[in-house]
C-alpha cells in the first residue's frame, strides 16, 4: 500500500518536472518562464522527495530530504526574485 | 519497485535535456540562468534517486550541497550584472 502511494507521488513529481521544463521551452517571455520553473522546483521536487522518503522508510533519511527540500525552496525563491529584478532593470534601462 | 526509480531517473534526464535546449537558445542571460536553476534542481533529484538505486548514502550529502549552492549561483549572476552596469 505504502509502495503504491510512494510510486504515485514520485510519478506526480516527475510529471511536474516535465511540465516545468516543457514550459521553460515553450512559454514566450522570461516572467512566464519563471512561473513554469517554480512549479518544477517546489512542487516537483517536493512530491519526488516525499515519494522517496515513503519508499525508503528511514527517519534520518526523511529528515535529510526535508532539509534538502527547504534548501531548494529558499534557493529557488531567492534566485527567482534576483532574476526577475535583473530582467526588470534591463527592461526599464537602468 | 527499482524499475520505477529507473523510470523517474530517465524522466528527470529528459527534463535536463529540455533545460539544456533552453540554455542553447535562450535569448538573454536571464533565460540561461533560469535553465541553470532547473538543471540544478533536476540534478538534486537525480542524485537522490541514484543514492537509493546504488545504495550510496553519501550521494544525499552531495545533493544537499548542490541545493545549498544553487542560491549562490543566482546571487553571483545578479551581483556581477550590477557591477558591469556600474562601469
Amino acid at each position: 500500500m505504502i509502495n503504491i502511494i510512494a510510486s504515485l507521488l514520485m510519478l506526480g513529481g516527475l510529471i511536474f518536472f516535465l511540465c516545468g521544463s516543457i514550459g521553460l521551452l515553450r512559454l514566450p517571455d522570461l516572467y512566464s518562464r519563471l512561473h513554469a520553473l517554480t512549479k518544477a522546483d517546489n512542487l516537483g521536487l517536493g512530491l519526488l522527495l516525499t515519494g522517496l522518503a515513503l519508499y525508503q522508510q528511514d527517519l534520518l533519511f526523511a529528515l535529510k530530504l526535508v532539509l534538502i527540500w527547504l534548501a531548494v525552496l529558499a534557493a529557488s525563491s531567492a534566485s527567482a526574485y534576483l532574476i526577475a529584478q535583473h530582467a526588470r532593470r534591463q527592461e526599464t534601462g537602468q | 519497485m527499482p524499475e520505477l526509480l529507473f523510470v523517474c531517473l530517465i524522466g528527470l534526464m529528459l527534463s535536463l535535456l529540455l533545460g539544456l535546449i533552453r540554455v542553447l537558445r535562450g535569448p538573454e542571460a536571464g533565460d540561461r540562468m533560469l535553465a541553470a536553476q532547473l538543471i540544478g534542481t533536476t540534478g538534486v533529484g537525480i542524485l537522490l534517486l541514484l543514492s537509493l538505486l546504488f545504495n550510496q548514502p553519501a550521494l544525499t550529502d552531495v545533493a544537499l550541497i548542490l541545493a545549498l549552492l544553487a542560491a549562490v549561483a543566482a546571487a553571483a549572476f545578479s551581483g556581477q550584472q550590477q557591477v558591469s552596469n556600474n562601469d
